[in-house]
């Protein structure tokens, strides 16, 4: 084969690339990148970014008791939680305190995994940039806490078998309180 | 600043000592080569590494095993899913856990897509250091991101996939995940002829690559290359073939050799692992069974990662990463943290023999060697 051929050939393979990525849909060879800001690519399901704390309804009825499961096994110890008490000083199974810290969570989803009480979940959110470390990245309870309505729209699937599951819970827990009538005596 | 202990002498005035990095877009990240030239030509070469060392071992020994695996995706973190695939695989040979069917299939299936990332992403930045900039990169970006779209549907994250456990994986593949995947092997073929037309014959590259950096099957051997690198040199082996761990030996592949074991060869063999392994995807796609993805031991284990203590025991587990055997040795005392817990990382192991290959060469056909090593430095570094 004559020298310069295969030069020829890549040139060529160029050339139509060029011309594929303006006149092509984006499936067969066009372009296929957004316009960030603008345009936005849809996010998938399962997309984790950073954690974030479910309520139900108002922000006071927060899932989460403070049992400390998502602290002790992140494997970057980013997560810092406070029991709150109340006034006689008796623990009240509520975070006073739950502090992430955003700039040291690795986006693993381990937390999500292991909490028992179906509070914490991982976010799709990723525009958290911030000029401050402290003030800008570390995440305060205010900050973390949202509503059950805004975990639907960002993980659909798993919302609902999350809230079917909570359902089934409640219904076997308000079976079990109402005592079983007791047998007549004969 | 510390010296490095050149073998011959530089003081005489035709010797200049040269420093590539650690600041230098052609190491692939934070790595010196410090060279010895005479003229152009390369007469000592001393790869010096450590600039990335995050303190992995330690970090993974005092965290319960399930909190390492997101760790492991840092290594090699081209390809996270296979990091996975053998810290997983250790860890299952030390508890004694079996791994459902169906979640078998998974794993291979996103193994083999991960080595398909990693070897056309190699071949674009290895083009990068020889002067072909970024074109082709950028068409092997353009297939790559289609996967990495398949990863972060699945796993949920594009590079740092966390997704394997220990007796399963965390998420199950769903039909509309298959049909994507399928539809993405059947492009496959289209595109590695246009990169091939691009490539392959093109004279330049051809110039540039063959009889450069030339490591012969003896010392490559002797250095104990893996991956591509060792089977550019001509041989045989493969731990996909010689093990065959996981559901491997179920598969009809070959392994491909080079002839002469030069820059080109670990090129080409790249290029031919890639249609393996598109033929390996079109086989397990084809057979992949309903069922569990959880072994139903392990489950409990997923929410309690802290009772998860494997015997007292010690076990390797060793995969075929796409850069070469991937070992990961973990010594269990009975304790949910591993009490010893060690990486074989191919990137390092293959950089030893760095000077064997640049010895005699340019100065400019070092970093097209360095980057047909294929290195990554979190692996190097650890």
């Amino acid at each position: 084969m004559t020298f310069g051929w295969g030069v020829f050939k890549g040139m060529m393979v160029t050339l139509k690339n060029f011309v594929t990525s303006y006149a092509c849909k984006r499936d067969n060879g066009g372009i296929f990148t957004v316009q960030y800001p603008e345009e936005r690519e849809k996010e998938f399901e399962n997309f984790r970014n950073f954690p974030f704390l479910v309520y139900d309804g108002t922000p006071d009825k927060v899932r989460c008791v403070a049992c400390g499961i998502c602290e002790r096994e992140c494997p970057t110890k980013c997560i810092h939680i406070e029991m709150e008490t109340d006034a006689a000083g008796k623990p009240a199974r509520k975070p006073a305190v739950f502090d992430i810290d955003y700039g040291l969570c690795m986006n693993c989803g381990l937390c999500e995994e292991v909490c028992p009480f179906d509070s914490i979940f991982m976010d799709c959110a990723f525009e958290v940039a911030a000029a401050e470390r402290l003030d800008g990245l570390v995440f305060h309870k205010k900050a973390l806490l949202k509503s059950n309505e805004y975990f639907r729209k960002v993980r659909p699937a798993l919302a609902s078998a999350i809230d079917q599951k909570r359902k089934a819970a409640e219904e076997k827990k308000k079976a079990q309180a109402q005592p079983p009538e007791a047998p007549k005596p004969q | 600043m510390e010296t490095i202990p050149f073998s011959k002498n530089t003081d005489t005035a035709e010797m200049l000592e040269i420093n590539f990095g650690p600041q230098h877009p052609s190491t692939h990240g934070v790595f010196r080569m410090a060279v010895q030239l005479e003229g152009e030509k390369i007469c000592g070469l001393k790869p010096v590494f450590g600039y990335l060392h995050r303190n992995h071992e330690q970090i993974a020994e005092n965290l319960p095993y399930a909190a390492v695996m997101p760790y492991t995706d840092r290594l090699d973190y081209v390809n996270a899913l296979t990091n996975n695939f053998g810290y997983a695989l250790a860890v299952e040979k030390l508890a004694g856990l079996e791994v459902p069917e169906r979640a078998e299939y998974i794993r291979v299936i996103m193994a083999e897509l991960a080595r398909i990332v990693n070897h056309i992403a190699v071949i674009g930045f290895m083009l990068n250091d020889l002067g072909a900039f970024f074109t082709p990169l950028l068409y092997a970006f353009r297939e790559r991101e289609r996967i990495l779209d398949i990863f972060e549907g699945v796993t949920g994250s594009r590079l740092m996939n966390n997704f394997f456990r220990f007796g399963g994986v965390k998420h199950d593949l769903t039909e509309a995940d298959l049909a994507e995947i399928k539809k993405i092997i059947a492009r496959f073929p289209a595109f590695l002829k246009e990169f091939e037309d691009l490539l392959t014959k093109n004279e330049i590259l051809c110039m540039r690559c063959q009889n450069v950096g030339i490591l012969s099957a003896g010392d490559a051997i002797n250095a104990g290359i893996t991956g591509p690198v060792l089977r550019a040199s001509g041989v045989n082996y493969d731990i996909r073939k010689v093990d065959g761990y996981s559901i491997y030996n179920r598969f009809d592949f070959q392994v491909p050799l080079g002839k002469k074991g030069d820059v080109y060869d670990r090129y080409y063999v790249r290029i031919l692992e890639i249609r393996q392994s598109l033929k390996i995807l079109e086989q397990a796609l084809a057979k992949i069974p309903q069922g569990e993805i959880m072994n139903k031991k392990a489950l409990p284990y997923l929410k309690m990662p802290r009772n998860f203590k494997p015997p007292v025991g010690e076990a390797y587990g060793r995969i075929e990463s796409p850069k070469g055997e991937l070992g990961f040795y973990v010594v269990s005392d009975g304790t949910p943290q591993p009490w010893r817990y060690h990486v074989r990382a191919p990137s390092l192991i293959n950089l030893t023999a760095l000077e064997e290959m640049c010895l005699g060469q340019k100065v400019a056909d070092a970093i097209v060697i360095l980057g047909s090593i294929d290195i990554v430095l979190g692996e190097t570094d650890r």
